[in-house]
């Protein structure tokens, strides 16, 4: 197995608690960066490192932190992304309640680059047992000096909360979290402004995913130069990845960048192949949000490439072939599973979870759900396939934020590689509502 | 300032000024439409998404085209700039998409609906949608709710542009309905059917682009096109109420009261509850003239109101009929005849 960052002594008896996290080298980037560095150095280490975000955009981390505004006088904030609610993507609830101190390290030592005094963890509502671990970390970590007034004797003080919000998969959305946080409807704003400009409170604010903020500690302890040596190309490093569905050992992987998709699904060291002996169908490789592929397109590239774990190797293709890396929530679906049903219920999440902001994602979500329902049961034509990808078009790129998108990719997609299985459904609606039945192509029923 | 060109046309405007804005400068058919943006109202804007419009050269510094299309509403331009509203088909035709989605879950009950006639988005629907839906599925729809003595929401018209909630925040102290629940869900509320008790509560009847918050005591006793409206004003003792309203006759008997409005449907000043509710007498009032309305409008149909003439043409006009006009202008020249 590769080399682990985040995740090398997750097993560790007690690596919860402050005095075992430090025992194994904890708290060592924070005590480098305020005993050695400038804020300056801290951010350029992790700018080396080509660290880019986990929480779905892939954005470059070091360059989010010198975009931050910093205009005299004015309170900074860096907050943390924890709301974690993205279908198939569990890996920063695993991070945090296990190594609650890791994050915490991230959170100063971000901190502390980016010239905040006040930092918050905004976390999923229905994550409240995480809360209680990360609060009580936080307690440790003010009792030993690393949280609070001049942390160890450096001159820099820091005060960090955890903040739940009440459930609502928009709130990760970076403008909505704010909004949350600040005790407002969690309603995605207009951009611009940016956070790095009017973030919390209208201040400038970075917002980073848990796993970003983490990767912080390693990068520092090792350098950026040593952690950008791991990885492919613009793909440093590693990433979790929370693997479920038909596999025979889903869970969470650390992984690092670049290992073959293909070795990932199916050898023993990882997924251990699809379950029950069964063949592969489809993956969604990076949360619900990101196109589905047909087993042919996941594994190899259009152009015959092994498909690596990487942000470029799962979008070579664009849309018509590839994917996206996303928040590596990998879901991986046997021949068994039913494309549209999966899809209408993906559609059926995005319905709920719209803000009802703007028209074309409030109705929008509303309606692809009710046409894919219809599909699904077997009451829809021919017709109402390219209704759905019509409509997905009309959502997409037409929004305020890309929750517009996250509701129409999939749809597309499925439609895009499972064309046939969407026809069948119309055209044999009585087999297709039979309980277990799925279409495997060329008329094949289970 | 900054230079911009919108369809084709230059225009000049201060720095910060929004795209629709600019628009609007130039004015006539290239203004894109706006469903959500009230410039009175401070954040709104940016919702609806009728006025999206594509950036064909982001600025001088930078001519990039934007990746996707803006809400002109909220963007602000930058010199340079090059913007295409009705010269982008595929701005016509994504919004042709926003008004096929603003109208599925919409009644379409305009023919019992109070609002028909000064309806924005039947105006919208007409000038930019198609005739056909493609939505079979049913609608959503609420009960009527009572709202204080004064106004009534009927949600199920709602097209959720926030504009009530923007002014309950900036003209009331003290907002008690806002937007409840999420997505298609949300609706507005007044929580547990707090009554909305305020001097300037009614003027969220003026913001509201449909028929979803009305004057009770208004309707159903007229449609608007068989009415006329004239500028009127009043003494108000209302501190923030400056008293200038528009007065709704059917033949001598003042209907309603509504604040003024500009050409784009938005208020000019608010005005309080007494003039709004309590002042139905035409002696309450000193008559100004009929209200100008657009000549595309139905409520234009009773024909009282004579052309504006063109600035450009009385620039052209000999000096001692300039004066005649400005004396008579053509505004009062319409006939109100009580
Ligand atoms: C609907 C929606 C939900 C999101 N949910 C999350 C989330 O739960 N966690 C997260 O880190 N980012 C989430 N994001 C992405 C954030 O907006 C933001 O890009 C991210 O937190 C930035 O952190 P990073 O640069 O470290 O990845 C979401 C975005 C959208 C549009
Ligand atoms: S795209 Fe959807 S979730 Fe995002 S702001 Fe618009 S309505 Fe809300
Ligand atoms: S009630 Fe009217 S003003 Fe209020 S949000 Fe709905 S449509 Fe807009
Ligand atoms: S008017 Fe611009 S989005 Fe509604």
């Amino acid at each position: 197995m590769g080399r682990k960052l985040l995740t090398e002594h997750v097993n560790v008896e007690g690596i919860e608690t402050f005095e075992v996290y430090r025992k194994h080298g904890g708290y060592r980037a924070v005590e480098k960066a305020l005993k050695t560095m400038t804020p300056e150095e801290v951010v350029d280490e992790v700018k080396k490192s080509g660290l880019r975000g986990r929480g779905g955009a892939g954005f470059p981390t070091g360059m989010k932190w010198s975009f931050l505004a910093k205009p005299e006088g004015v309170p900074r904030y860096l907050v943390c992304n924890a709301d974690e609610s993205e279908p198939g993507t569990f890996k920063d609830r695993y991070l945090m309640s296990k190594l609650p101190h890791l994050l915490i390290e991230g959170m100063i030592a971000g901190s502390y680059a980016l010239g905040a005094r006040t930092s918050y963890i905004y976390i999923r509502g229905e994550l409240l047992y995480v809360l209680r671990i990360l609060e009580k970390a936080i307690a440790e970590a003010y009792a030993a000096g690393f949280l609070g007034e001049n942390i160890l004797g450096s001159g820099y003080s820091l005060d960090l909360y955890v903040h739940p919000g009440a459930g609502a998969y928009i709130c990760g959305e970076e403008t909505a979290l704010l909004e949350s946080l600040e005790g407002k409807r969690g309603n995605p704003r207009n951009k611009p402004p940016f956070p790095a400009v009017q973030g919390l409170y209208a201040r400038p604010t970075v917002v980073n995913n848990v796993e970003s903020i983490a990767s912080v500690v390693p990068i520092l302890n090792d350098g950026g130069d040593e952690y950008a040596k791991l990885g492919v190309g613009k793909s440093t490093g590693t990433k979790l990845f929370s693997a479920c569905g038909h596999l025979n050992k889903p869970g969470i992987y650390e992984l690092e960048l670049g290992l073959p998709v293909e070795e990932f699904i199916y050898s023993d060291e990882y997924c251990g192949g699809i379950w029950k002996g069964r063949e592969l169908k489809a993956v969604v490789a990076g949360g619900s949000s990101v196109p589905i592929l047909p087993k042919e397109l996941i594994l190899k590239t259009a152009a015959g490439e092994n498909r690596l774990m990487t942000y470029e190797s799962l979008s070579d293709g664009g849309f018509v072939t590839g994917t996206m890396l996303g928040s590596g929530g990998f879901i991986a679906m046997d021949e068994t599973t039913c494309i549209v049903k999966n899809t209408w219920n993906f559609s059926r999440f995005y319905h709920h979870e719209s803000c009802g902001q703007c028209s074309p994602c409030r109705e929008g979500t509303g309606w692809l759900e009710k046409v894919l329902h219809r599909l699904e049961h077997g009451h829809g034509s021919m017709h109402d396939i390219d209704l759905v990808v019509s409509v997905a078009k009309q959502i997409e790129g037409n929004t305020i934020c890309p929750l517009g998108e996250a509701a129409a990719w999939p749809v597309a997609a499925a439609v895009r590689h499972f064309r046939d299985e969407f026809e069948w459904h119309v055209k044999h609606p009585k087999e297709a509502t039979q309980p277990g039945a799925v279409y495997r192509g060329a008329g094949v029923l289970v | 300032m900054a230079k911009i060109t919108f369809d084709g046309i230059e225009v000049e405007v201060p720095d910060g000024t929004t795209i629709l804005n600019a628009a609007r400068k130039i004015g006539g058919g290239v203004v894109p439409p706006a469903m959500c943006y009230y410039t009175p109202l401070k954040g709104s804007g940016g919702k609806c998404r009728a006025c999206l419009v594509r950036v064909a050269a982001g600025s001088a510094k930078d001519p990039r085209p934007m990746p996707k299309l803006v809400a002109s509403c909220i963007t602000p331009v930058q010199d340079g700039m090059v913007v295409e509203n009705t010269t982008s088909p595929q701005v016509l035709d994504v919004r042709k998409g926003i008004v096929e989605m603003l109208l599925i879950n919409h009644p379409l009950d305009c023919p019992v609906c109070d609002q028909a006639g000064e309806c924005d988005l039947q105006n919208f629907a007409f000038e930019h949608g198609v005739s056909t839906t493609r939505y079979e599925e049913e609608r959503r729809t609420f009960e009527k709710i009572d709202i204080g003595p004064y106004v009534q929401l009927h949600m199920t018209r709602c097209i959720l542009c926030y504009r009530c909630v923007y002014t309950a925040d900036q003209l009331t102290d003290g907002r008690v309905h806002g937007v409840l629940g999420r997505g298609d869900a949300s609706e507005i509320g007044t929580y547990i059917e707090n009554i909305i008790d305020n001097d300037f509560s009614g003027n969220v009847i003026d913001v509201c682009p449909v028929g979803a918050l009305t004057d009770k005591t208004w309707r159903f006793k007229q449609r608007v096109w068989f009415t006329k409206p004239m500028n009127a004003h009043r003494e108000c003792s209302h501190e923030k109420c400056n008293g200038h309203v528009t007065l709704w006759y059917k033949g001598k008997d003042v209907l309603r009261v509504t604040a003024r409005k500009d050409e784009y449907g938005e208020v000019k000043e608010w005005i309080c509850n007494e003039c709004r509710f309590d002042k139905k007498e035409t002696a309450d009032w000193i008559i100004e003239g009929p209200a100008h309305v657009d000549r595309s409008s139905v409520v234009s149909q009773g024909h009282y109101e004579l052309p504006v003439i063109n600035p450009q043409v009385i620039a052209d006009l000999p000096e001692s009929t300039v004066r005649d006009l400005q004396q008579n202008p053509p505004l009062k020249l319409g006939g109100f005849n009580g």
